[in-house]
């Protein structure tokens, strides 16, 4: 199949073929990394900004080494520099910078909705890099790549999300990918931290870890969003890793082969503890690295199509 | 100036008429209400409304004009303009001007701006706090002398409560309502209905029970206090089915809908579209069709606009960012059709919701088409089909979720004291 939208913007709206689409590209292209010359002629001569509204380390610098891998060029804006520290609209920045004919634009903002506002006014291609707690669908994808890999499929998977589901744009998107295959999803944590409605999206909800582990062939972490207030939707810190903070006694209660992932920023000791963190099964590195094959694979289904 | 309407089917709820038969104005009233009435030849005006419906001007108890203060939003000059097309010869207007309809001068200026540049009747609602700010009560006796038809806070609830049951102990002094904005500040935190889409959008939701404790609250002090009170732009299965349990206890309570609460759900906030942030929000299918059943069996009693104009700017940002409300006035009549044709509501009973209802509950002589009295009458067609087309709205405000959709019912003539103030083109 080809690849025919515009812009990627959540996963909710990408049929499974299309995801599929994605993780068969990024395969061809994780091996690029690994070579001494890193770096491959497919985009050169297109133009990669990125548009960060929200503090960001992995996925401003995974899509920036993504695109250069491609050859593309790349300019880096964040909030703390760009004019809307001086009152400017996100419509007119957009504008603004469509002016000076980019390809891709990839931003991540603090507001539900803000990629698909600009999607509909950008005649270019537009990558949504996390927006509130909509969607953030470059992770899931590197995600179930990374499930994939390790697990070699995806059907008949138990897969657990722990943590601050509410507030949690990772829990969405994985949630929407996984639930194109023949997957038991999970999500658990505090009362607080599950909004209600969401067993409507076809998972099951639980707020014992424990009961929620079990036979798990895939546990994922989050933390707890604390820019978008989740501290308030629990008594303390010291309570919530007292009842949720992943140890190597709950591991053991998961299948023998599960894999644990977090899509970072960790806070170790609150949601992960040290040992399984940097333990046998953890995988998040793998995560790391895969995330620039697949936003190289998303970047050049986007712009790479006609090269 | 002398009207005759002929031949159309005349719908006075008010006066239990329901039939073809003719309507002559005269002098700004109502002269006569018959079959075959003869023209005198002496008519300036004989307007052949075969196959057409004559009724009462609407009453829409809930709008903003957003004058004084943000001229910019809309006026009072715009906003008749648009309510007169839509149908509309009579609006109360919200006090959430600025600065506050919360004392005599501003009623005054309201009431004067109307005079001179309104195309229909403008009652206007007094703050039920002084800035809205629910600390003290305005000065209420004032501005009832100046011309306030009730009064509210339209835009949050009164959060204390001692405060609200001495508003609507106070106000039976005067005979108006408490229009009542029910909304729980701290349970309202977000900008969506919480519920499948907000979970799917992870937009910030608005459960149900933000409006349906502030319901239950603000009724129960009614009743303490035997006082008046009117529910506005009640969105939820929950909030009817406690109006409707205490109606039969309690007789002085009343409540409106809005178009937007039986037309559309929560689904159409997925893509994000901010024109289809409006406060309540948007409610899941099962609400949709309580409101339903609420209009239907007589729960609610008032079908109200909240028009809620906003310049482009205010809806071209983040969903977040962007101003709540739906510009209206120009869409009511023909959505509220809709509500007929689905067999929810027949013609007279559709009226009534829109004409004897609201004068009823807010005690205006208007909404009937009784002779002697002021001849505020619309033709309208309950079959025609029309897109709506936001840059043809009359309102400053083009914030709708409808432009480009298709309706059937159309507002085609609207008469207020006798005079011909509107007529589709």
């Amino acid at each position: 199949m080809n690849w025919t939208k515009k812009d990627l913007l959540s996963i909710r709206e990408l049929s499974k073929e299309e995801i599929l689409l994605i993780l068969d590209t990024a395969e061809s292209f994780k091996d690029i990394s690994r070579r001494d010359v890193k770096k491959v002629p497919t985009l050169r001569g297109k133009t990669v900004i990125t548009l960060f509204y929200e503090p960001s380390t992995r996925t401003r610098t995974s899509f920036e080494i993504a695109a250069k891998r491609l050859s593309a060029d790349t300019i880096n804006i964040s909030s703390s520099t760009s004019s809307y520290v001086k009152g400017e609209t996100l419509k007119d920045t957009a504008k603004n910078l469509e002016s000076m004919r980019p390809d891709v634009i990839v931003i991540r903002h603090s507001m539900p909705g803000a990629p698909h506002m600009l999607a509909k006014i950008l005649d270019f291609s537009v990558v949504n890099g996390g927006d509130g707690a909509h969607e953030h669908p470059t992770q899931a994808l590197l995600d179930l790549f990374t499930i994939r890999e390790k697990k070699g499929k995806i059907d008949g998977l138990k897969v657990v999300i722990i943590g601050d589901i509410a507030h949690s744009r990772v829990a969405r998107s994985n949630i929407f990918t996984l639930r194109n295959f023949n997957t038991e999803i999970v999500c658990a944590g505090p009362p607080t931290m599950i909004p209600p409605y969401l067993e409507d999206l076809g998972v099951k909800t639980e707020f014992d870890i424990n009961r929620a582990i079990k036979n798990a062939d895939v546990i994922m972490m989050l933390r707890i969003q604390k820019e978008r207030g989740g501290v308030s939707f629990i008594p303390s810190i010291k309570e919530y890793s007292n009842l949720y903070c992943l140890k190597p006694e709950h591991v053991k209660k998961a299948k023998k082969d599960v894999i644990i992932m977090h899509p970072g920023p960790m806070n170790r000791g609150v949601e992960i503890s040290d040992e399984v963190a940097d333990g046998p099964y953890s995988v998040i590195l793998d995560q790391v690295e895969n995330g620039v094959a697949v936003r190289m694979a998303i970047l050049y289904l986007l712009v790479g199509g006609e090269a | 100036m002398k009207i005759l309407i002929k031949n159309g089917r005349v719908l006075d709820p008010k006066n239990g008429i329901d039939g073809v038969m003719d309507v002559y104005i005269n002098g700004g009233v109502i002269e006569r209400v018959d079959r075959n009435i003869r023209t005198r030849g002496t008519e300036e005006e004989v307007i052949d409304a075969k196959g057409l419906c004559v009724a009462p001007g609407f009453i829409d108890v809930h709008v903003h004009l957003r004058e004084p203060g943000y001229e910019y939003k809309e006026n009072i000059k715009t906003g008749t303009a648009a309510a007169v097309k839509g149908g509309f010869t009579t609006v109360i207007c919200m006090a959430n001007t600025n600065p506050v309809n919360d004392n005599k001068s501003v009623t005054e200026y309201i009431v004067k701006q109307a005079k001179k540049d309104g195309s229909c009747r403008v009652f206007p609602c007094g703050a039920i706090t002084k800035g809205l700010k629910g600390e003290e009560l305005s000065e209420i006796g004032e501005m009832y002398e100046s011309g306030i038809v009730a009064i509210s806070d339209d835009g949050k609830s009164v959060k204390n409560s001692q405060l609200l049951r001495k508003a609507l102990e106070y106000v039976k002094l005067f005979e108006i309502p408490v229009i009542s904005h029910c909304e729980d500040e701290d349970l309202s935190t977000g900008f969506v209905n919480e519920g499948r889409a907000s979970v799917i959008s992870g937009l910030d939701s608005i459960p149900t029970i933000a409006e349906e404790v502030i319901v239950k609250r603000d009724m129960a002090i009614a009743e303490y206090v035997r006082s008046r009170i009117h529910l506005t732009h009640l969105s939820t299965k929950g909030s009817i089915e406690a109006v409707r349990e205490a109606k039969k206890r309690y007789g002085k309570i009343t409540c409106d809908t809005c178009p937007h609460y039986f037309t559309l759900t929560d689904a159409a906030t997925l893509g994000f579209d901010t024109h289809t942030k409006v406060n309540p929000p948007l409610r899941s299918h099962e609400d949709v069709e309580a409101i339903r059943e609420g209009l239907r069996d007589g729960t609610i009693d008032i079908i109200a606009t909240d028009h809620a104009p906003h310049e482009a700017a205010s809806k071209d940002v983040e969903f977040n960012l962007a101003s709540s409300g739906i510009s209206g006035l120009e869409t009511a009549l023909g959505l509220s059709m809709g509500l007929f044709h689905d067999g929810v509501l027949d013609l007279i009973e559709l009226v009534r919701k829109f004409t004897e209802n609201p004068a009823r509950v807010f005690k205006l002589p208007f909404g009937e088409l009784t002779p002697g009295r002021a001849a505020d009458v619309i033709v309208f067609d309950p079959y025609i089909e029309w897109t709506v087309d936001k840059n043809t709205f009359l309102s400053k405000g083009k914030n709708t979720p409808f432009h480009g959709w298709k309706i059937k019912g159309k507002n085609m003539i609207t008469i207020v004291e006798g005079e011909i103030k509107y007529r589709a083109r």
